[in-house]
């Protein structure tokens, strides 16, 4: 996974880092929604790598352009007053602009999508079972019956009970979390070798939460599909990504490893983000800090850096170049981000100004200082300090759990 | 499903009962003697006191009423002549049974009602349907004048330029004439063709324009957008999914409008010279023929009612949430 942001008219930037062909590849992705407003800038060149059988978190407030990405990607967005421009290849197949009739045959089979909200992504009007067996029967020619075991065996493998009964139910008769496993039964009915995850677990409870990462791991496991995985959870994210890419205003501001975003992020909008968390064990007279503000128009995004009018270290950049200047996403390998501060500099302010407000312990936050090498020194210095309260306990994971999937 | 039907009828009748009542008041509100009328010009009081006595309007009102409502049940002997089962009283002005009346009546209004209803909703939705399918080109604005045209005019303004144009100039539908279905049914339908098409122009831009909005609406909906994501074609997701989830509203639009069809048949059997429900209500209005005003508001009325309920246990089959 790597990622860039280009300078603006650069029609292809290079791919970083030659790990052979990515999986799914999408190049300086730009998509804008004309309104009675003006123009949004919903995407602002967006670039990113998958492999497979990796999981790419994508993380962002609402309205940071997540959810546009993936419907890009696949072709859902509505095509009156949207223009998408960039690149977007699927194994080496060219989406953008591809011929409905082929993004037909790709969508459900090849690459599928798990929505939010189960309630209202799934038709109230037909059963369970048939919204399950009708992409198995359009993409493999499979028969009505053939169709319908598959579906049962679906709801089998995402842990529905007597599958063989729930199979005739409508949605309605599912409860919430049942009805998001039925969602993934129908996302993966195919196989699906890229499988977007649009905030699969927000709408749920924690316990059922946890459930549903487990089990989009373990068919990850048995599949080596790749996911993206959309959410505004970091807590979600140190449990299930393997690299992390942060959106921001319609842009990748920083990217890296699960490790590299949550142990030593770079972008105040990443602190940010971070410092908002709370933590169980984080000393109870530390309030948390929001970021403040809100996210900025799109209509009309702020100049130079668009974090800047929110950002409390604009004044540590000399020249006021935050507000004039637009930062580049500047990449060592797959780790970088965006912002006018030098690199020792981001390095130290996170260290003596963010890392202690986050709770964890001092001693632990100065190897991390050190250098990019930094955080593997501190694995052992703060095992379960990262626990976010979001996270159900019993399946706690620690930032770390990614590696282990490796 | 059974105990909804079982609610619901029972409701239906106490509707009815209430709306009897009303036009039953109705009928001793107007400043007209019954026996006046059927009396005629020369009248002693003796002979207004016979035909009270007659008729029963020497009793107290609330008696007359019940004796009115079992009479529908039992049927009734009256004075002037016997009134068989479904009594709803006989007819001032030729003493027959109103209900025999009404069932020579409505099998005219009926098939203008089904017939026009039909037409309506094929052409009305079908607009409908196109224009959200090709939503801000040319064709959306081309259905969407067209069922515009629809609403500027009025029956009795196209009905004779109808009859004008397409039954005696070009000589392509019949003028219209009374169906019997039983004896010559397809005369029976080149009969209705041209008042159904008159009678459903008024109709269309509703339904198209109501179809467009909720197709369009339909179309946003995520359900709508899983199906695509799973790759189904657009045609079977626009039909499959947004028109499933879009025929309720429709049909509860079409429940509304079933007293304006009702109203719509009155104006176009008075256009097409058709004897049906709509012309008798006018005929037996100006003649005063009270007991016939009273049967052809019930009867119309107990269609209404009676169409609602089936419309009511039609959402149960679109729609799987709602059980009955």
């Amino acid at each position: 996974m790597t990622t860039v942001t280009t300078p603006q008219p650069r029609p292809e930037p290079p791919a970083p880092r030659g790990t052979g062909d990515p999986f799914l590849s999408v190049r300086d992705l730009r998509v804008r929604f004309a309104t009675e407003d003006g123009e949004v800038r919903a995407v602002d060149g967006l670039s990113f790598d998958l492999e497979r059988g990796r999981t790419l978190g994508i993380v962002g407030e609402s309205g940071s352009g997540k959810s546009v990405t993936n419907l890009a990607v696949l072709g859902l967005h509505d095509p009156r007053g949207t223009t998408v421009s960039g690149r977007v290849t699927l194994d080496g197949q060219e989406l953008l602009g591809a011929p409905r009739k082929r993004l037909e045959k790709l969508r459900g089979a090849k690459m599928s999508m798990i929505f939010q909200d189960s309630l209202t992504a799934l038709s109230p009007y037909y059963t369970v079972g048939r919204q399950i067996a009708e992409p198995y029967r359009k993409h493999t020619g499979a028969s009505r019956h053939r169709a319908r075991q598959r579906a049962v065996e679906m709801l089998g493998r995402v842990g529905i009970p007597q599958p063989q009964r729930r199979v005739d139910d409508f949605p309605h008769q599912f409860s919430g979390g049942m009805r998001q496993r039925a969602m993934i039964a129908l996302a993966l009915v195919c196989d699906p070798q890229l499988l977007i995850a649009d905030e699969p677990t927000t709408a749920l409870d924690v316990t059922v939460q946890a459930q549903i990462l487990d089990l989009l791991k373990d068919l990850q496991r048995q599949t080596g599909t790749s996911i993206v995985f959309v959410t505004h959870d970091l807590g979600v994210v140190a449990d299930v990504c393997d690299d992390v890419l942060v959106m921001y205003a319609g842009r990748c501001v920083e990217t890296g490893t699960v490790r590299d975003i949550l142990k030593t992020p770079e972008h105040p909008y990443s602190w940010g983000l971070l410092s908002s968390i709370p933590r169980l064990k984080a000393p109870v007279d530390v309030p948390l800090r929001p970021i403040p503000g809100s996210p900025p128009s799109l209509l009309d995004p702020p100049p130079g850096c668009p974090f800047h009018p929110r950002c409390a270290f604009r004044d540590e950049v000399a020249g006021d170049r935050c507000a004039t200047e637009r930062p580049q996403l500047l990449l060592t390998g797959a780790r970088g981000s965006a912002c006018h501060l030098d690199g020792d500099r981001k390095r130290a302010i996170f260290a003596d100004r963010i890392r202690p407000a986050l709770g964890r312990r001092p001693e632990a936050a100065s190897p991390a200082a050190a250098g990019p090498e930094g955080p593997d020194a501190d694995r052992t210095a703060e095992p379960e300090a990262d626990r976010t309260v979001a996270d159900e306990p019993a399946a706690e994971p620690e930032a770390d759990q990614g590696e282990g999937n490796r | 499903m059974l105990r909804f039907l079982v609610r619901r009828v029972l409701a239906a009748v106490v509707i009815l009962v209430l709306i009897s009542a009303v036009t039953y008041v109705l009928f001793f509100a107007l400043p007209i003697d019954p026996a006046q009328l059927s009396c005629g010009k020369s009248c002693t009081p003796q002979n207004i006191a016979l035909i009270h006595r007659n008729l029963g309007l020497d009793k107290p009102v609330p008696v007359q009423w019940w004796d009115y409502v079992s009479g529908v049940f039992t049927g009734r002997h009256l004075p002037l002549g016997n009134c068989p089962a479904p009594c709803l009283g006989l007819s001032f002005t030729n003493d027959t049974p109103i209900w025999s009346t009404l069932m020579d009546r409505f099998p005219t209004t009926l098939s203008l009602g089904v017939g026009g209803a039909a037409i309506f909703l094929t052409v009305g939705v079908g607009l409908g349907l196109l224009s959200a399918w090709r939503q801000g080109r040319l064709t959306d604005r081309i259905a969407s004048a067209v069922s515009l045209l629809g609403q500027s005019v009025q029956i009795y303004f196209i009905g004779p330029l109808a009859i004008f144009l397409f039954a005696d100039r070009l000589g392509w539908l019949d003028a219209g004439h009374d169906p019997d279905w039983s004896s010559d049914p397809v005369g029976s339908l080149s009969g209705v063709i041209l008042p159904c098409l008159v009678m459903s122009v008024i109709f269309w831009s509703n339904y198209s324009r109501q179809t467009r909005s909720l197709m369009i609406e339909q179309l946003s909906e995520e359900h709508v957008r899983t199906a695509r994501a799973k790759g189904m074609g657009s045609a079977y997701v626009f039909f499959r999914y947004a028109l499933r989830g879009a025929m309720g509203p429709i049909i509860t639009i079409f429940g509304i409008d079933l007293g304006s069809i009702l109203g719509g048949t009155v104006i176009t059997e008075s256009t097409f010279g058709l004897h049906g429900l709509g012309q008798l209500a006018v005929s037996a209005v100006l003649g005063t023929d009270l007991p016939m005003e009273m049967g052809v508001m019930l009867f119309g009325a107990t269609a209404i009612v009676a169409f609602n309920i089936l419309i009511d246990a039609c959402y149960a089959f679109i729609d799987p949430r709602i059980r009955l």
